[in-house]
């Protein structure tokens, strides 16, 4: 058990667990923020598979950026009238028996395939090497990407706003 | 367990994938079955990164990871302004008692 081991099983941990509370919980908010949780255990996950790039990536957009107007999105649409915010959940014992098919299946899969391991050597800092690739091989799929934000960004406001009377 | 190794990542994503796919099944708040989208989101990108080391892919896996971060932004602010739209109209959002198109 290196120590890279360990500190895998704590941020396997922390997202399994984040992650089983967020589907569980009755109260929205607390569910934001376990999947705050699982978001940083994920960006964790993310360092050590040698991405480091994507890890803060993952912590500005998804912490800083999702989570925010899911947070939104949570207060914005309940009424504040009592004080804790719950919410309810239907159908869940045929749910869990076909999500648990379902897990064991993929797993199954999982451990059952014979993988060719290549592991490949990234340079240490990912930055300057993404930039490179953004720019000379995907330069089509980034130049969408930004269109398409464009888009996102015009319809969102324009599906939100209020109505002129 | 010996070293972590590729499984050890797969079946981190598989975990996410089957919690995201019971949180959208299974809940009626409108926002709850947006956080289901999106851990289903992180599972696949936590499989991208772990085959582009494992698999010898050099950096691709990052970068569709990358682009799938950017995706699930912009379809989190497009949804976000649609659930608001629907709590103006009908002024809740439980996906149960959404059935009409136009009242």
């Amino acid at each position: 058990m290196t120590l890279y081991d360990i500190i895998f099983y704590l941020f396997a941990l922390i997202v399994v667990l984040s992650a089983g509370f967020v589907v569980t919980t009755r109260n929205i908010v607390h569910a934001a923020f376990f999947l705050l949780f699982t978001f940083c255990g994920v960006a964790g996950l993310y360092v050590l598979l040698a991405a480091d790039f994507l890890a803060i990536v993952q912590i500005l957009v998804y912490v800083g950026g999702i989570m925010i107007l899911l947070l939104f999105g949570v207060m914005l649409t309940n009424k504040i009238t009592n004080v804790d915010i719950k919410t309810g959940s239907t159908n869940l014992v045929p749910a869990s028996i076909a999500i648990g098919i379902l897990l064991g299946l993929v797993m199954s899969i999982m451990w059952w395939t014979p993988w060719r391991f290549q592991i490949s050597v990234n340079p240490i800092t990912t930055t300057k090497d993404i930039g490179t690739l953004l720019i000379n091989d995907y330069v089509l799929i980034f130049e969408l990407l930004g269109i398409l934000l464009l888009v996102a960004l015009i319809g969102a406001a324009s599906i939100a706003r209020r109505e002129q009377e | 367990m010996p070293h972590v190794g590729l499984i050890h990542f797969l079946t981190v994503s598989a975990f996410l994938f089957s919690f995201g796919v019971y949180a959208i099944v299974t809940r009626k708040n409108a926002v709850m079955i947006l956080m289901g989208i999106e851990l289903v989101l992180n599972s696949a990108n936590i499989n991208f990164v772990a085959f582009s080391k494992f698999g010898n892919f050099g950096l691709g896996g990052q970068i569709i990871a990358l682009f799938v971060i950017i995706l699930a932004a912009a379809e989190a602010a497009v949804g976000l302004a649609i659930v608001l739209n629907i709590y103006k109209t009908f002024a809740e959002v439980n996906v149960d008692e959404i059935d009409k198109l136009k009242d």
